[in-house]
């Protein structure tokens, strides 16, 4: 290798990292906490995310689902393909690869000193959690707090203790409903939006932070202009097929965006001429 | 400039093949033409038309390994790179060549791609005959005057040279002393070079190049990409066969001790279904048309955003023989855009 690459990094190479706890959450979801072996933090902002590499099977891209003000990172991994399966068969202890963090997070100072609410539909909370413990852990410098949950039902409910702390907290209002209502649930039933009018802060005022499966967007943007929420102040975070998370490979694109690399959280108000977005 | 006869040109071209750099050089697939490793001075024929596929796979191979990995958790980079000349690049594939060195290099830096790029030698060549499907004129890249280590145009009796760095200076050296160019020399090379700046254009497109983001702001819903894709396979042919597509996919494969594997990228096309489909299913390109939309908004105004506004197909027309229901010809889309929505 020539002098003026072997003093540039790779890449596409991870760093060994290691499982200090795990804990399964549902039945498709896994819990793990995670530290890099040489004991750097791994600096991420809160809404960026890695590649988690399980040697032999391949990489997947996680979103970071703790603040950089913890120890280490966490992650939700759901069981949804061959390396998720493979990282769901790794006990504490075990070593995996570590890329990143990649992305554009959350504008946490532009943040500041707002009022928040987080919409965050069924495993779209594990992202939106980093940035919610950010604000948690700093919660002097925010205004008012609201997270709206929805999940699709009960057994799909994850993080769940730390929802009733939530739940419990005065100095932040956390509403839940589910898509389909069952015995043990006493609570709403119905999608996400449907918690939307139960908002107690003014919308119009506030800035709304968005993250869930695809389908969602589009009616959460239909209520969130309703309630005349300015595009500037709505933060979409969007997943895609993210594979290099270097912005080169080119299947995370949707139209002239990597979204690895200007995302995954973007302002709705800079996704006018990106029609691929939603 | 300097001038090289036949002669001399084929003693120099067999002392670069008996050195200990990789010689990759066009020469007869057929009826057809291939880059391919030279063994003889003689099967280099840089008479060629088009080759089949763009020299891109010496840049960024159709697979290459990334790491290697010990089970149990070290990643170590592997670079392969050694020194290689491509013999008879023509302009339009050189100015793709240009750009993917852009675009692997900008942001963030590509170590493998860029180690095995420096290692390159190219020594460009003047179009000898247009192909069937050429339309290089049209996107001006028929003639470059920069971006090679070496340019050569035949003039009938030998070539004249453009040495234009210190790797092609190194590279002719292996000639020895050569005479200068004569006048006439260079006005025949001029000959052929303005020759082939108008001849190159089998598809004439209908506008400047540079217009061709300002039309697709406009087309995004035009049904064309619609009619366009009814016939579409979503083969990729078109993306395999294209000097700039380079998009490529990465997996992981495990040894049969299951203790050490690798880690390598290989080419991958965006009009292939799954190109953009996430676990769970969710297919965020599932139409064909819309995965046919986005390539050519891709090579006409995605890309030329992020290398100052070149657009990123080069008019080879590769694609177009390569397309079965021959939907892929990027002027003829782009051509009808200009009757339908016009200039301003």
């Amino acid at each position: 290798m020539c002098d003026c690459c072997s003093t540039q990094k790779d890449i596409y190479l991870p760093e060994p990292a290691t499982i200090r706890t795990r804990r399964p959450m549902t039945k498709l979801e896994m819990y793990y906490h995670v530290t890099l072996d040489s004991g750097r933090p791994l600096g991420h902002r809160p809404g960026q995310f890695v590649e988690v590499s399980v040697a032999g099977i391949g990489e997947a891209p996680i979103s970071i689902s703790s603040s950089p003000t913890q120890e280490g990172f966490e992650l939700v991994v759901r069981n949804a393909g061959n390396v998720t399966r493979a990282l769901h068969g790794l006990d504490e202890g075990a070593k995996i690869g570590i890329r990143g963090p990649f992305g554009k997070g959350y504008p946490v100072e532009d943040l500041s000193g707002k009022n928040l609410v987080f919409i965050c539909g069924g495993l779209g909370l594990a992202p939106q959690r980093s940035l919610i413990r950010y604000v948690l852990d700093h919660r002097d410098d925010y205004g008012e707090v609201e997270i709206l949950l929805g999940t699709k039902c009960f057994e799909d409910r994850f993080y769940t203790d730390e929802l009733e702390q939530w739940a419990q907290r005065e100095d932040i209002h956390f509403i839940e409903t589910l898509d389909v209502g069952c015995d043990q649930w006493g609570g709403c039933v119905g999608v996400v939006t449907t918690l939307i009018p139960q908002v107690q802060t003014d919308l119009s005022k506030a800035h709304v932070l968005v993250c869930g499966p695809p389908v969602m967007y589009k009616f959460v943007l239909m209520s969130l202009a309703e309630a005349k929420v300015p595009t500037e102040h709505i933060f979409l975070n969007l997943e895609r097929r993210m594979k290099c998370g270097v912005g080169k490979c080119g299947h995370c694109q949707m139209n002239d965006q990597y979204v690895c690399q200007t995302g995954p959280v973007y302002r709705y108000s800079e996704l006018g001429s990106v029609p691929e977005a939603i | 400039m300097k001038k090289i006869s036949q002669e001399a040109f084929a003693q120099w071209v067999t002392a670069l093949i008996a050195s200990d750099r990789q010689v990759v050089g066009v020469q007869a697939k057929d009826d057809r033409f291939a880059f391919g490793p030279l063994e003889r001075a003689a099967d280099l024929r840089l008479d060629y038309d088009v080759t089949i596929l763009p020299p891109k796979n010496y840049v960024l191979p159709p697979r290459e390994t990334l790491l290697t990995y010990e089970a149990g958790g070290t990643y170590d980079s592997v670079i392969e790179a050694g020194p290689l000349v491509l013999l008879g690049v023509h302009p339009y594939d050189l100015v793709a060549i240009n750009q993917m060195d852009e675009l692997f290099s900008q942001d963030q830096y590509d170590a493998h791609y860029m180690a095995r790029r420096k290692q390159i030698t190219i020594v460009a060549c003047d179009v000898a005959r247009p192909s069937k499907n050429v339309f290089a004129s049209s996107m001006g890249t028929a003639v470059v005057d920069k971006g090679y280590d070496m340019l050569i145009t035949d003039v009938g009796d030998g070539y004249v040279l453009d040495v234009a760095t210190d790797k092609g200076r190194k590279l002719i050296a292996l000639a020895g002393p050569l005479p200068d160019a004569t006048e006439e020399d260079l006005a025949r090379r001029q000959a052929v070079q303005d020759k082939n700046r108008k001849e190159l254009n089998r598809h004439p497109l209908e506008c400047k190049p540079s217009y061709l983001p300002k039309l697709l702001e406009r087309a995004y819903d035009h049904p064309i990409w619609e009619q366009k894709a009814q016939t579409c396979f979503s083969c990729g042919s078109c993306n395999l066969v294209c000097p700039t597509c380079y998009c490529f996919d990465v997996q992981d494969d495990v040894d049969w001790d299951l203790k050490k594997g690798r880690r390598w990228r290989a080419w991958d096309g965006c009009l292939l279904e799954n190109f953009a489909t996430v676990a769970g299913d969710h297919n965020f390109r599932k139409r064909r048309a819309d995965r046919f939309r986005h390539r050519l908004y891709r090579k006409a105004k995605y890309v030329p955003e992020k290398i100052d506004g070149q657009i990123a197909c080069v008019g080879c027309g590769r694609c177009v023989g390569a397309c079965i229901p021959d939907i892929a010809n990027p002027v003829a889309v782009y051509n009808a855009l200009l009757e339908d929505i016009g200039m301003d």
